[in-house]
């Protein structure tokens, strides 16, 4: 059985900053005010259901889902909305977002109702995918083919994250029971719980519950991108996922941790998704893993910690590899927010340039197998049909390309804005 | 608020510490032990040698940035690595002007025409060292004894020929080899004449093998080359001992040595990709083979090596490697 993909790096994973710091609520004063924003998932926004002035509590719909792909928001607070507007988003500049202004800090979400579907109720929970690529959840949880192996992702291989590290010791047991919920309304044969193995107080956590409940705990090599769902599949069952296809073409389903926790909640406890946990770390005084609702302010979880060390230079919305840096921290935690990392200029890398040496370091760190430095040419010189022939849609935007190139070569971003160019060529050729 | 100027890239927002100025550093590392070896035989006549071309590559490295108006980036230590590659390539006694238009067109022609760091298709040094051995032959293949620095400080340019070219001397003129070379082992450590760099197998596979352990570059290239040479020399050898020299003496004499471990890995000209590199040296140990075999000049090395350079990019285009779970052409 192959164990382990090609490629991949080995960062400085700087976790110990704050994996033994369990999570910590934040609290809310009256009058302070959260930001929710109506697209916190990969698919069409949510429609708004409020207006101005509306009074909402903690857990109503606020947002309806539009479309198939796509899901409900609820109000993390109980407040009045006090104006529907433009928010700073970290992925695509501005997006619609309902500014809400607590009344009452102490209310806990509202409970939704329980006796749907089971994928209704995911659907009405407004759940997504909580790794950071915000897919919503019941869809995935609408296979059209059938499923053996579910596999519960816990590799958390983004240097700096801890936040579901700490889940997986705190909440343990929901994360295994919303897993179990899963495969039983899936039908699926086979549980399996993935962790990289510097995070053995997670395997010791999961291995507590093995009798009680049957699934399997696997410890994998730690390197980056080990969460990521092709390379897990590779490493966790040997099975490869065909480029273009989803996990479920070859009978597997991932869901992450903070996801399986959040269905839990939602189908035991009727919870909506109003909060979720966030890694506050790097240049700030005191850096933590924050229990934090959905709308905050990034810069209240940054006053949380204690304020900057020194002078903040670059802002980190999620992990150092694949995450965004903000321009601003007038900017809400969404769903997809899994850390806030703060970089001073000293703690950042030269970024010199020079040209290509074509040392092949690229070549050897990607986990899909591509070539980026020849594809950086095709990009640079705008030649998409060969882009597209050296198979960039392959490419899963992990970043271990940029990350070890000693010319300090952008790769990454080519292929970023290259695939959009790539997909209308892909499009028109399939339009003739 | 000092956050009004946050800093916005693209991802990654952490990278690997190396950059190109270190790697073109660790190459020079890697050549300290030759470099070492050819000042204890060479003594004067190696180093003056190594400071005329590293000052002379640096300053048109230099002087060519300007003229084109581009930053003057000596600072990623390229030039530097071609200072002393070409020196190493070059008979321990040169002229001095010699060296002036080794440097000329190694840097200007070899790299800078092409548009510099990066993007030149053949090795710096190797196109001097071939232009140099056609244009000034007779200075070219003036080799002079090696004499320990410990046993005699008074160079006589006594002349020593290589064994290489003593071999095919004789191959040429009496159609067999007659000198008996097989006491050879002072060879593996640098005892013969050649090129500065050339002389000391151990010293250059040492170098290798840090390159190697350090990632700069990978097996690939220097074992396909080695392995598909011997694969040609031996039986040659076999069939013919009086019109061959042995196996070992092909290996550790002439530039094959610095040739499998620090030209021909040059990563600028050689295939991005590590099947494209096994072709790549493949091809490479066995021109080397045929030209030292078959061809008019003893050497094969430089020649291999710029002629499979030629082949870069028909490898690095052909030769894409298959990616995770490829589809179908659409
Ligand atoms: S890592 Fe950078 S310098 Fe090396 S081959 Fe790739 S793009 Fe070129
Ligand atoms: S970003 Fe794309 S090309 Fe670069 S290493 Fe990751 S998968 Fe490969």
């Amino acid at each position: 059985m192959t164990n382990g993909f090609i490629g991949g790096i080995h960062p400085d994973y700087k976790k110990t900053l704050t994996a033994d710091k369990p999570i910590e609520k934040l609290s809310y004063e009256k009058d302070e005010i959260v930001s929710v924003p109506l697209s916190q998932h990969i698919g069409a926004p949510a429609q708004e259901l409020v207006k101005k002035k509306e009074q909402v509590l903690c857990g109503q719909k606020i947002g309806a889902s539009k479309g198939f792909i796509s899901t409900n928001i609820h109000s993390s607070v109980t407040g009045e909305v006090v104006s529907i507007g433009n928010l700073n988003s970290p992925l695509t500049g501005k997006v619609k977002g309902i500014n809400i202004k607590i009344s009452n800090p102490e209310d806990s979400p509202k409970q939704i109702d329980t006796g749907k579907k089971f994928q209704d109720l995911i659907l009405e929970a407004g759940i997504v995918g909580m790794g950071g690529a915000t897919f919503p959840t019941h869809v995935k949880l609408s296979p059209p083919k059938k499923i053996d192996t579910l596999i519960i992702n816990g590799a958390e291989c983004e240097p700096f994250l801890t936040c579901d590290y700490r889940l997986m010791i705190e909440s343990t047991e929901e994360i295994i029971k919303g897993a179990k919920i899963i495969q039983d309304e899936l039908k699926i044969e086979k549980l399996i719980i993935a962790v990289e193995d510097n995070k053995p107080e997670a395997i010791k956590a999961f291995n507590k519950y093995i009798h009680g409940f049957n699934f399997e705990v696997k410890a994998l090599p730690t390197v980056y991108p080990q969460g990521g769902e092709k390379q897990l599949i590779l490493s966790v069952l040997g099975r490869i996922v065909p480029e273009g296809k989803l996990p479920l073409e070859v009978g597997v389903i991932v869901h992450n941790v903070a996801t399986c926790k959040a269905l839990y909640d939602a189908v035991e406890n009727g919870l909506p998704l109003t909060e979720r946990a966030v890694t506050v770390t790097g240049a700030v005084k005191e850096p933590k893993n924050l229990l934090v609702k959905i709308g905050t302010p990034v810069s209240k979880l940054i006053d949380a910690c204690g304020g900057y060390v020194g002078e903040p230079e670059k802002i980190v919305i999620g992990g150092p590899m694949m995450g965004f840096s903000a321009n601003t921290t007038d900017m809400p935690v969404s769903k997809a927010t899994s850390g806030v990392i703060v970089f001073r200029k000293e703690d950042l890398p030269s970024l010199k340039m020079t040209n290509c040496i074509r040392c092949g370091r690229c070549v050897s760190a990607c986990p899909m197998g591509l070539v980026p430095a020849i594809m950086e040419q095709f990009a640079i010189s705008e030649l998409y049909e060969r882009l597209l022939d050296w198979h960039v849609l392959n490419c899963i935007e992990c970043g271990c390309c940029s990350y070890v190139c000693p010319a300090r070569r952008p790769l990454v971003g080519y292929f970023k804005t290259g695939k959009r160019q790539v997909m209308n060529i892909v499009k028109e050729r399939e339009n003739k | 608020m000092s956050e009004n100027k946050l800093l916005v890239t693209f991802s990654p927002h952490i990278r690997d510490s190396v950059q190109t100025d270190k790697i073109m550093l660790n190459v020079i590392y890697a050549l300290i032990p030759a470099i070492a070896v050819s000042i204890y035989y060479f003594g004067f006549f190696a180093l003056k040698t190594y400071i005329l071309t590293i000052i002379f590559t640096l300053a048109f490295e230099a002087l060519f940035l300007k003229i084109r108006g581009r930053r003057i980036t000596l600072d990623d230590n390229s030039a530097l690595v071609t200072a002393i590659l070409l020196a190493m390539n070059l008979p321990p006694a040169s002229p001095w002007w010699l060296i002036l238009i080794g440097s000329f067109i190694a840097i200007v022609v070899g790299k800078q025409v092409f548009g510099g760091l990066g993007q030149n298709p053949f090795n710096p040094a190797l196109v001097a060292r071939v232009f140099l051995l056609i244009s000034w032959p007779a200075q070219m293949t003036s080799w002079i004894k090696p004499t320990p620095i410990i046993e005699n400080f008074n160079f006589d340019s006594v002349s020593a020929a290589t064994p290489l070219s003593q071999a095919k001397t004789e191959l040429i003129s009496n159609g067999k080899i007659l000198t008996d070379f097989s006491d050879a082992s002072a060879y593996f450590l640098g005892n013969i004449g050649g090129s500065l760099g050339e002389i000391s197998a151990i010293a250059l596979i040492l170098g290798g093998l840090y390159l190697i352990y350090k990632k700069i570059i990978s097996w690939h290239i220097p074992v396909s080359y080695l392995a598909s040479f011997l694969i040609i020399v031996i039986p040659y050898w076999l069939f013919f001992p009086d019109k061959s020299l042995s196996p070992f003496i092909h290996l550790f004499t002439g530039g094959l040595m610095l040739g499998a471990f620090f030209m021909a890995t040059d990563m600028v000209t050689s295939p991005i990709t590590k099947k494209g590199q096994i072709i790549f040296g493949v091809g490479c140990g066995v021109l080397t083979a045929v030209i030292r075999l078959f061809g008019g000049y003893p050497e094969g090395v430089s020649f291999a090596i710029l002629i499979m350079n030629a082949f870069v990019p028909l490898i690095d285009y052909y030769i894409r490697p298959e990616s995770l779970g490829e589809a179908e052409k659409v």
